[in-house]
């Protein structure tokens, strides 16, 4: 079981890394409790469902800051909707920099909009990279026949 | 001479000679010719006669015959020739027919004489015949009589009136000298003359039953020819020259139960009576077949008519006795019903006249409690408002005894401290026991419970009861009461043999003794002891009777609680102990189903079990939605998780317990769909809790939500715990008290 023991080591310190980092809050951790022999897959699901809107949320964004007349009560609109999802999965930095972009919506700002969409996508991306290697480091542990250790 | 043509006769005539021959032939012409006259004329009368040819024959013969002797006339006289030719034709003719007529007649007359023949046998027959029909006609008036002696049988359902009328029918059809009936007697070992046609005889007269005779004519159905001098038929005054022949027949006595629906009964029955019919005496009467024969089906009538009659008789004796049964059971309930009405118009009077005092006396002791007092003083206040509401708890319970007794009480089961119920007992009665300088004792087993599920209220009731009893009817000494937890060998006591308590898991016995050194009770009193009202003789001193309600009472609630209670005393002036055992209930072990929605349980601890609670889930974002819907799965709910306020709307249903907006949705949607939901559950009880759910800690935020109604805010991002304690105040206090 050395195996299981060095796995389980590598995911507490990647995820220990991630809290510390704040791209994890304590909302995965809650995320992460929910799940039981009922719903074994929990938090795959939710953070499959997270990816897939989030994509599609992104392309509106992009799309409604593309339009001739933007209109700033819609990309409001996506981005408070990105900010619940994102705050709902534990993906803070994602959350925060949808709260400061929804500062330059208010004020509508155009070129602050457009530079926080950026900033927004690449946290995105970046949380999903980090949240499929915890993921598959998860996945990688239940093979080998491990219990994933739950963070407090 | 000369030769003449004239024929001569030989001699000379003698003239007078002459004159007779002459007349005669005169006379036999006229008769031969008047004879066919007379053929023809009765012959044409009759229609027929077959022998008309004949006839002519005759005729002629006989006509010629006339003329030959009509021609003869002249022939006296000297003649002609012409005369003597036509003589000569004449009786040329005359000898031809008659010829012919003998040989013609020699045919004939045999014929005739057939014809005569069968004349007489014809007669014989019609003779033969009219002697038949004589008899067919007899038999067919037999058999009308028989029709009309069994309808007259059958037309009545009286036991008599079928056997007399069958005598008098039969006695008249039959033409009898006499006819009886013998009956079988109860014993069945004689036959008893019951009825007879002609009242000759008397009745009773009685014969063995196992006479041969009588045996050979039950051994058939059929109608048996007896010898005059048989018993039976010895009914006449001797002295008749000859007696007419006597004929017996069974009739066969049938019971109820005789009817199969298949066999007539024929072998089954046993028991005959014997009918005896004469004829006449002195006539040269037999019994004809047929006679018999009527005998034999009026005998079987007369049986179905007895059986049925007795059928009816039995029928309406068992309906006389319903009637009767019937009255005395009415009367029975309407006593029963006075009984019950009175005794429940005393226990209200008495309940009202009881109570009046008593709410006096609480209302002014609690007064009292409210005014300054002194610690001492306090004390007896209090205790006299325990008492005293103990005593209200009394008189409900005379009203409860009743219901008592109709099964109709229930027990308030409840979780209570089981030792402050045993110090407030002591509490209750220590002053009066002081009074009285009796000292009293508890002493609690040390794995006594501290908390039970039980009927508090009637518990200590039982238990002050005891301890009163105790403490009314000693005058010296102490008390102890004692309370454990029964053991299986405490259980079994020789004094209740049939209590067999199985303790549980979720249950244990409380065995309590009580122990006095009163006046003790006598042994043969103590049977009596838990009887209502009853009263043991010698404690009716100066001290209250021992009556009453109360230990009959006691009784009961102890019965209801699944236990036992008795007393046990060696005699007069040797103290008592009384024992109960009662079934209680431990708390925390008890697996009642705890509805988060009814929470009786007023324990510090928070219902961790939500299973089956019907949730609905409204929020717009599908990440934020699974994870609010994971999270209320994982604490056991039934979520319906929805994106939209329409869906929302549409698809909660009474049902749902709680919905949850999720309010990340901005502005107006969450007080919408609050609003509407209250419009679509007018009912208070319908309406799940709305509870809005956001990240904004806005103060508008919560006062919009208050002000369309909704029944609490939460906070986001929610924990686990923070969803526990959401739902658990909001199912015990129907709302949340500030936004968790």
């Amino acid at each position: 079981m050395e195996i299981v023991g060095q796995l389980q080591k590598q995911y507490v310190d990647f995820i220990n890394s991630l809290f510390r980092e704040g791209y994890l809050d304590d909302q995965y951790v809650q995320l992460q409790k929910l799940q039981d022999d009922s719903n074994p897959e929990f938090v795959v699901e939710v953070v499959s469902i997270f990816f897939e809107d989030s994509e599609k949320l992104l392309n509106d964004l992009a799309s409604s800051l593309q339009q001739q007349v933007v209109d700033f009560k819609k990309v409001d609109g996506y981005v408070h909707q990105f900010k619940g999802s994102s705050s709902s999965v534990g993906a803070q930095r994602v959350k925060n920099a949808c709260v400061a972009f929804r500062n330059f919506c208010d004020e509508k700002n155009l070129d602050g909009c457009s530079r926080f969409l950026n900033l927004v996508k690449q946290e995105f991306y970046l949380v999903k990279n980090k949240l499929e290697t915890l993921l598959r480091l998860e996945q990688q542990i239940l093979q080998a026949g491990g219990t994933v250790p739950l963070i407090e | 001479m000369e030769a003449c043509n004239c024929i001569e006769p030989q001699w000379p005539a003698d003239e007078l000679l002459m004159k007779y021959q002459y007349i005669s032939d005169f006379f036999i012409a006229l008769a031969y010719f008047s004879i066919p006259l007379e053929l023809i004329y009765f012959v044409k009368k009759s229609a027929v006669f077959p022998y008309r040819w004949v006839l002519v024959q005759f005729g002629a013969f006989i006509v010629l015959c006339g003329a030959t002797h009509l021609i003869n006339l002249w022939t006296f006289t000297t003649h002609s020739r012409t005369v003597a030719v036509v003589m000569t034709t004449a009786k040329i003719l005359t000898a031809v027919v008659s010829c012919a007529t003998a040989l013609m007649l020699v045919h004939i007359i045999p014929d005739l004489l057939s014809v005569k023949t069968r004349e007489v046998f014809l007669k014989n027959k019609a003779a033969e015949l009219d002697r038949e029909m004589g008899l067919i006609r007899t038999q067919e008036e037999t058999g009308r009589h028989v029709r009309m002696l069994t309808h007259e049988i059958r037309s009545t359902l009286d036991r008599h009136t079928i056997l007399k009328t069958t005598l008098v029918e039969l006695g008249r059809t039959l033409s009898l000298e006499e006819c009886a009936l013998w009956m079988p007697t109860r014993t069945g070992l004689e036959l008893q003359l019951s009825y007879t046609l002609h009242h000759q005889n008397p009745v009773g007269f009685t014969v063995p039953i196992q006479l041969p005779m009588i045996n050979q004519v039950f051994s058939t159905n059929r109608a048996v020819k007896i010898s005059p001098s048989s018993p039976v038929a010895r009914l006449r005054p001797s002295g008749k020259y000859m007696p007419g022949e006597v004929v017996a027949v069974r009739v066969p006595l049938l019971h109820l139960s005789n009817f199969q629906i298949n066999d007539w009964p024929e072998l089954s029955t046993k028991r005959y009576a014997l009918m005896v019919l004469m004829l006449p005496s002195d006539s040269a009467r037999q019994w004809h077949v047929h006679e018999l024969e009527l005998v034999e089906v009026v005998a079987d009538q007369v049986a179905v008519a007895l059986s049925h009659a007795a059928i009816l008789e039995e029928s309406m004796r068992a309906r006389d006795l319903l009637m009767q049964q019937n009255v005395a059971l009415d009367l029975a309930r309407r006593e029963a019903e006075t009984a019950v009405r009175a005794r429940n118009d005393f226990l209200a009077v008495m309940n009202h006249e009881m109570r009046t005092p008593m709410h006096a006396i609480i209302a002014l002791s609690s007064l009292l409690q409210e005014t300054e007092l002194t610690p001492e003083q306090r004390l007896m206040v209090e205790t006299i408002l325990k008492s005293s509401n103990l005593l209200a708890a009394l008189i409900n319970d005379v009203l409860d005894l009743s219901k008592l007794e109709d099964g109709s009480l229930q027990l308030d089961m409840g979780t209570f401290n089981l030792h402050a119920l045993f110090r407030e007992v002591l509490n209750l009665i220590k002053p009066i026991a002081s009074v009285k300088k009796l000292s009293i004792t508890l002493s609690l087993s040390s794995d006594l419970p501290e908390y039970a599920i039980g009927d508090e209220k009637r518990l200590m009731q039982v238990l002050l009861n005891v301890v009163g009893n105790a403490v009314k009817f000693s005058k010296e000494g102490s008390i102890s009461i004692t309370a454990f937890v029964a053991k299986s060998e405490y259980l079994r006591d020789p004094r209740a043999p049939e209590f067999f308590p199985v303790p549980s898991d979720n249950h244990f016995y409380l065995r309590i003794q009580v122990k006095d050194t009163g006046l003790g009770i006598n042994p043969q009193d103590i049977p009596k002891l838990f009887t209502k009202f009853a009263q043991s003789q010698p404690l009716t001193t100066k001290n209250s009777s021992g009556g009453g309600l109360g230990l009959a009472i006691c009784k009961r609630f102890v019965n209801l609680m699944e236990g036992q209670i008795w007393i046990e005393s060696e005699g007069l002036g040797k103290g008592s102990t009384a024992f109960f055992i009662v079934k209680l209930g431990i708390p925390g072990h008890s697996n009642e189903s705890r509805l988060p929605f009814v929470p009786k349980v007023p324990g510090n601890h928070m219902p961790t079990n939500f299973s089956g609670l019907k949730i609905v889930v409204m929020d717009d974002n599908s990440v934020g939605r699974m994870v609010t819907k994971g999270l209320l799965m994982h604490l056991g709910c039934d979520v319906l998780a929805v994106g939209s306020a329409d869906e929302c709307v549409r698809v909660v249903t009474p049902e749902h317990k709680v919905v949850f907006l999720d309010a990340s949705v901005p502005g107006a949607d969450t007080c919408e769909v609050a609003v509407r939901l209250h419009e679509k559950f007018s009912k208070r009880l319908d309406r799940p809790f709305i509870v809005a759910l956001t990240g904004n800690t806005d103060r508008m935020v919560k006062e919009n939500c208050s002000r369309v109604g909704m029944d609490g805010v939460v906070l986001k991002p929610i924990s686990v715990d923070k969803m526990r304690s959401v739902l658990s105040e909001l199912l015990e206090h129907g709302f949340l008290a500030e936004s968790q």
